[in-house]
């Protein structure tokens, strides 16, 4: 080993958290050795050698760096910490194209039962959960740690708070991912949708954000911008609410401190209520809030216009937090939960309406004077498009949220497809827009390696998008009509096993949809892996050809 | 405590906290001397170092 200067010394954190990893491995190893079920066993095993490699991590980290902790400005300017933040971005590619991949297994699945291969690793039951996991918390989540990362440095014009801890917060996240993920397929589950992971898991994870509270905190106290940005309120309240939701849904006992299995403290309708609190918030907080923060930077960046109005989007911030957490009950309609609790929540998601679409039309609004770049840049129209998705999939939800309408629509594949449009059209693509934004600026690239393949990328997806809203609007609305018709004695017209036979060419569309997005996501990934790599598509080099006259350039 | 009192209860209490909610971010929206300070904000995303 070669001699490091004297002056180079471990800092307090690279100690401390070694240590702590040290004593988290060896704790691990002893769980896994004395574990009362196979799956936390196999899980310790998995959290002590995580822990080995943090701390291979540390050390190596240690032999590289020079002997000063990294400088707060470089020339004036400040030294922002991009490391963790491209990390995401790869991490939220290669899950994102996981967790789309699973999830046309699942529609095929639903489309021919015995897709499923008569395994229990590949049943329905246990590969739902991994593609909603993979999808929200793995690529969403990835995605909102990254940019959050990205511009609340950016727009507080201050290096990331913390040396070790951002690199925590985004290793320690996707580790919490794997543990999850692995759990599913080997059946551990507490049943509580979204909120599928077990005790263990969850503890990881409380430990994981309060980091990223920290880290998030620790920037804006840094802050040399003396206002603080809108994105960054809504990536506070995205941090803060998911604490509390993710704690309180998850109190539950262990039934061995040595094993997989717990049961939750509340029971019954209360625990009911508690979930789709939870559930709910995470649709409001997880895939609305963050993302909205993801619209107020990077929609203006790449139009290169302000916000339309910075007021409207302080209205929009305050209505929306403190509507959104009322709107859970419309889980629960015509259940034993109180009426007018289910009453209580209609009324918050009818009035959600107001700033929801006060916020599409400000970032839509944000183009204007720009609206010709639709034509030329496919980034931005990725971003555009998401938006019309948010207006039409939050004038969906409370429109369904309303009981009649409620009665019709719950527990049919109508709620799949008011998920997808949402999910597909507005959160994957502004994360793609942004991603589509990040990788160049993140790894220097003047652009894109191809617009051309971000175009095939929108069009692909866009017509998978439409063919699985439009079959599963179709199927659960036909499927909510079967279920409900009566013949003239009064008995029921079908039943179940024909509405689901009515269902199967639906799936089949819907399956086919999802490949189309699905592909998108690897044009995708392949322009991002070329751009990083440094080359630039052929399409922009003809114009080079030597000429007498100037070339023009074309207009991108 | 009767059902009907609960409820009045909550339902007063609730109109005039998110009536206050609402008035208090709207003042501090749209009170004139924040306006240039917004307008400034507005511009952040766009501003290059």
């Amino acid at each position: 080993m070669a001699a490091t200067p004297t002056s180079k010394y471990m800092t307090e954190g690279e100690v401390g958290l070694g240590l702590a990893l040290l004593v988290g491995a060896f704790l691990c190893a002893l769980a896994s050795a004395r574990a009362v079920d196979a799956p936390f066993s196999v899980h310790m095993a998995v959290f002590a050698l995580a822990a080995v490699a943090g701390i291979a991590a540390i050390l190596k980290r240690y032999e590289e760096r020079p002997a000063e902790a990294a400088p707060q400005q470089i020339d004036g300017k400040p030294n922002y910490n991009l490391g963790p933040v491209k990390f995401t971005v790869i991490a939220a590619m290669a899950w994102g194209i996981a967790g789309f991949l699973v999830g046309c297994t699942i529609a095929f699945q639903l489309w021919a039962p015995s897709l499923n291969l008569g395994l229990e690793y590949t049943t329905f039951g246990r590969l739902r959960p991994l593609h909603t996991s993979a999808v929200i918390f793995a690529f969403g989540g990835n995605v909102l740690i990254g940019t959050s990362m990205y511009v609340v440095q950016r727009t507080c014009r201050a290096r990331l708070a913390g040396d070790l801890a951002p690199w925590f917060v985004v290793l320690g996240y996707n580790l919490f991912i794997v543990i999850a993920g692995t759990g599913y397929l080997m059946g551990v589950t507490q049943s509580k949708e979204y909120a599928e992971p077990e005790w263990y898991a969850d503890l990881w994870l409380t430990i994981v954000w309060v980091a990223y509270l920290l880290v998030f905190l620790g920037t804006l106290w840094k802050r040399k911008e003396p206002h603080i940005f809108v994105a960054n309120w809504f990536y506070l309240a995205f941090i803060v609410t998911i604490a509390m939701l993710h704690i309180v849904n998850n109190l539950a006992m262990p039934v061995s401190f040595l094993g997989s299995k717990s049961y939750p403290m509340f029971a019954g309708v209360q625990d009911a209520l508690i979930q789709w609190w939870y559930g709910h918030n995470a649709v409001g907080f997880f895939l609305t809030a963050g993302f909205l923060a993801i619209m107020y930077y990077f929609v203006p960046k790449r139009a290169e216009r302000p916000i339309y109005s910075y007021r409207l989007s302080i209205i929009h911030f305050w209505a929306l937090i403190f509507m959104y957490i009322w709107a859970g009950p419309h889980h629960l309609h015509y259940t034993a939960l109180p009426d007018w609790a289910q009453t209580l929540g209609m009324t918050f998601s009818i009035m959600l309406w107001m700033p929801s679409w006060g916020g599409m039309i400000n970032g839509l609004m944000t183009l204007s004077g720009a609206w010709d770049k639709l034509r030329t840049d496919p980034v931005l129209r990725f971003m555009v498009v998401s938006l019309a998705f948010y207006g039409m999939a939050t004038f969906e939800g409370p429109l369904m949220a309303i009981k009649a309408v409620n009665g019709l629509s719950h527990y049919t594949d109508w709620t799949i497809g008011h998920v997808h449009s949402g999910a597909l059209g507005w959160v994957a693509y502004v994360s793609f827009g942004a991603i589509y934004c990040l990788v160049p600026w993140l790894w220097n690239r003047r652009e894109l390696y191809s617009l051309k393949l971000v175009e095939w990328h929108f069009w692909v997806s866009t017509l998978g998008i439409v063919l699985y809203i439009t079959s599963m609007w179709v199927a659960g609305i036909m499927q909510g009509l079967m279920w409900r018709a009566y013949n003239a004695l009064g008995f029921l017209e079908y039943s179940f096993v024909e509405t689901v036979e009515a269902m199967q060419p639906y799936y089949l569309v819907r399956a086919l949809g999802g490949v189309l997005f699905l592909i998108g996501a690897l044009i995708m990934a392949y322009n991002l892996a070329m751009t990083i790599a440094g080359k630039t598509a052929v399409e922009r080099e003809p114009e080079a050809t030597p000429t007498a006259e100037p070339a023009l350039v074309p207009a991108e | 405590m009767t059902y009907e009192s609960a409820a009045a209860f909550a339902q007063t209490s609730g109109l005039l906290y998110f009536v206050g909610i609402f008035a208090a971010v709207s003042l501090y929206a749209f009170w004139p001397r924040n306006r240039s300070r917004f307008d400034a904000a507005a511009h952040i995303p766009l501003i290059e170092d």
